[in-house]
């Protein structure tokens, strides 16, 4: 056992303290979820606990309060899935052909196309939003998940391809050339050597593009007008900018909102933080 | 590697849809936005009528009236709360890093505790820290207000995000969002520091002591110098983000008594999609464009340059 020193208990009581702090918003959101509707108009116990445990904030965010006009998050939650997995699932199959492509097919043009590429990831989606509403309704896909779900696909593809890229680029081009010795094409190639190694590849991509996408509002409020089909980013929005503020319905709303990545961030934190560093380590 | 005609064809053409949606979604909008940006386009149908320099005219000139006020008090603003934004996340980010980098016990709780508003949505920061910095009224306190009457600090009440006084240029409602802003992405730079502190061999960090050098001057000497292309990159990464933030302050706090937390984000979307001024909304997309883009593009050749030399 070491000694006591005192430098390392002030390191560890300034860790406490930020946590504690990075903590206050999560004992807000839980204790005015939990709370009565009763409970939560009296402002002077918000910091209180709970007298407690009340599921009518959860049910009320759930189900929507109909005779006050507040519509439930469940059918956004539902709309959420639907637009996440297909858009998760296409744009990381296409960022890891890409990928596949960019690290060991180098080609002329090769050089140039790829950080015109990565731009697309950086640029504010403000600049392309006019044309898109444009180009979706001119489609036929303007309003609707279909139309939202390719322009995740699209806007995924610099990351995803990115990802893979440098992926790829760690795997041994003696495997690739043993592969081709033994007469595999290009997709051979792929499909045997590759693809089977891509699996933490592809957790990686698909817990950053599925909790990007859950969690993506501007696209989703411009695209989608109609609150029937609205993931729940934007529904939980519209409820805390009503003007009937139920805030212990809101507090329970933003949780439900938040389990999933939440849940994805607690059991898979490690592939979560690659994707992280992936996106801002570039090249 | 030689390859045949065969694949090297397949290989395009595998590559070629991508390329094109990425030409047509990012750059053929881009130029299209910027046709908008040129145009007279007000009102819900399309008119491409050219406008010349009259919408920039608008944001940036006293022609422009209350537009023109609003723009300028979103450039002060998105100025402002991009220094503090990062000045605050570089701060903090590094010193967790080096904190966590000290041998502790529960290492792992401590960085799940840090990191985790990483995960959450922009919308869901907004909603919570909209509650918790609610000012209340003067005699019903709530969120942060109500803790300071709790603990009989009133003097330090104040109005937050609706206060509408300003030093300077700089609205004090903006602190609130920055707070919120800095709670989640701190988290991120310290796990690129904490990354970058990892890959520093032990054995440079031994030779320091060896050579006498004290844990501070191994920290000042060898250690920070090295960290600076992670600061680089985490200056980027969280720079763009603020300079196109809309999410968050939109559901937080939205545009503000006075504009005082205004940003281009919000007055680009709502000139255009509530108040169907298509050539203005558009113009202010691009000068946002714009801003990103001299951070961007230096630093996507930069990176693009280093690593053609590896």
């Amino acid at each position: 056992m070491k000694r006591f020193n005192p430098a390392r208990l002030g390191i560890y009581l300034l860790l406490i303290l930020f946590a504690l702090v990075f903590l206050l918003p999560v004992y807000v959101l839980l204790v005015s979820s939990f709370k009565s509707f009763a409970e939560v108009q009296d402002l002077s116990r918000m910091w209180a606990l709970p007298s407690g445990l009340y599921w009518e904030s959860f049910r009320a965010a759930w189900f929507g309060i109909p005779e006050k006009g507040l519509r439930g998050l469940a059918p956004n939650l539902r709309n959420s899935i639907y637009l996440t997995v297909p858009a998760t699932i296409i744009s990381s199959l296409l960022g890891s052909l890409n990928g596949y492509i960019l690290s060991k097919w180098r080609f002329p043009g090769a050089n140039v196309i790829f950080p015109l590429m990565l731009f697309g990831m950086f640029i504010p989606y403000q600049s392309i939003l006019i044309p898109l509403t444009q180009t979706l309704a001119a489609i036929g896909l303007g309003g609707t998940l279909w139309g939202l779900i390719l322009v995740h696909v699209v806007y995924g593809l610099p990351i995803t391809t990115l990802i893979f890229r440098n992926y790829y680029a760690e795997v041994p081009t003696e495997l690739i050339e043993a592969a081709r010795i033994d007469g595999a094409g290009l997709l051979g190639v792929y499909w045997r050597v590759l693809f089977p190694l891509s699996i933490p590849g592809f957790v990686v991509v698909i817990i950053w593009q599925f909790t990007n996408i859950w969690n993506e509002f501007l696209f989703a409020v411009t695209i989608l007008q109609n609150p029937d089909l609205q993931p729940i980013t934007v529904a939980l929005r519209n409820l805390s900018g009503s003007q009937i503020k139920e805030w212990n319905m809101v507090m329970a709303g933003a949780l439900i909102a938040a389990i999933p990545t939440l849940l994805i961030y607690i059991l898979l934190g490690r592939y979560f933080i690659r994707g992280l560093l992936a996106g801002s380590v570039k090249g | 590697m030689s390859y045949n005609k065969r694949d090297r064809i397949l290989a395009f053409l595998i590559l070629l849809p991508s390329i094109l949606l990425l030409a047509v979604f990012v750059y053929g909008f881009i130029g299209w936005t910027g046709l908008v940006a040129f145009s007279k386009w007000d009102g819900v149908e399309p008119n491409y009528e050219w406008a010349g320099l009259e919408n920039f005219r608008m944001l940036f000139t006293s022609a422009g009236g209350i537009a023109a006020q609003r723009f300028s008090i979103d450039l002060w603003n998105t100025l402002f709360f991009t220094l503090f934004f990062l000045l605050i996340c570089v701060l903090i980010g590094l010193l967790l890093a080096i904190l966590l980098d000290q041998r502790i016990k529960w290492e792992g709780v401590f960085r799940t505790i840090y990191l985790f508003p990483m995960s959450l949505s922009f919308v869901v920061t907004g909603v919570v820290w909209q509650w918790i910095f609610a000012p209340g009224t003067s005699s019903r306190p709530r969120g942060i207000n109500a803790l300071l009457h709790m603990v009989g600090l009133d003097s330090l009440r104040w109005k937050w995000y609706t206060d509408t006084r300003a030093i300077g240029h700089f609205h004090l409602a903006l602190i609130p969002v920055i707070i919120a802003a800095s709670w989640q992405l701190i988290g991120y730079t310290m796990a690129m520091y904490l990354a970058g502190l990892r890959s520093i061999p032990e054995e440079l960090r031994e030779a320091a002591r060896v050579d006498g050098a004290s844990e501070w001057q191994i920290y000042r000497h060898v250690i920070l110098p090295l960290l600076q292309p992670i600061t680089l990159s985490a200056l980027i990464v969280l720079g763009h983000i603020s300079l196109k933030i809309f999410d968050l302050v939109y559901t937080m706090t939205g545009k503000g008594p006075g504009f005082v937390t205004d940003v281009p984000g919000i007055f680009m979307f709502e000139t255009t999609f509530q108040g169907n001024h298509y050539a203005q909304g558009a113009a202010i997309s691009i000068v946002m464009l714009l801003m990103v883009a001299v951070v961007v593009i230096p630093y996507l050749i930069y990176n693009f340059r280093r690593e053609v030399e590896l």
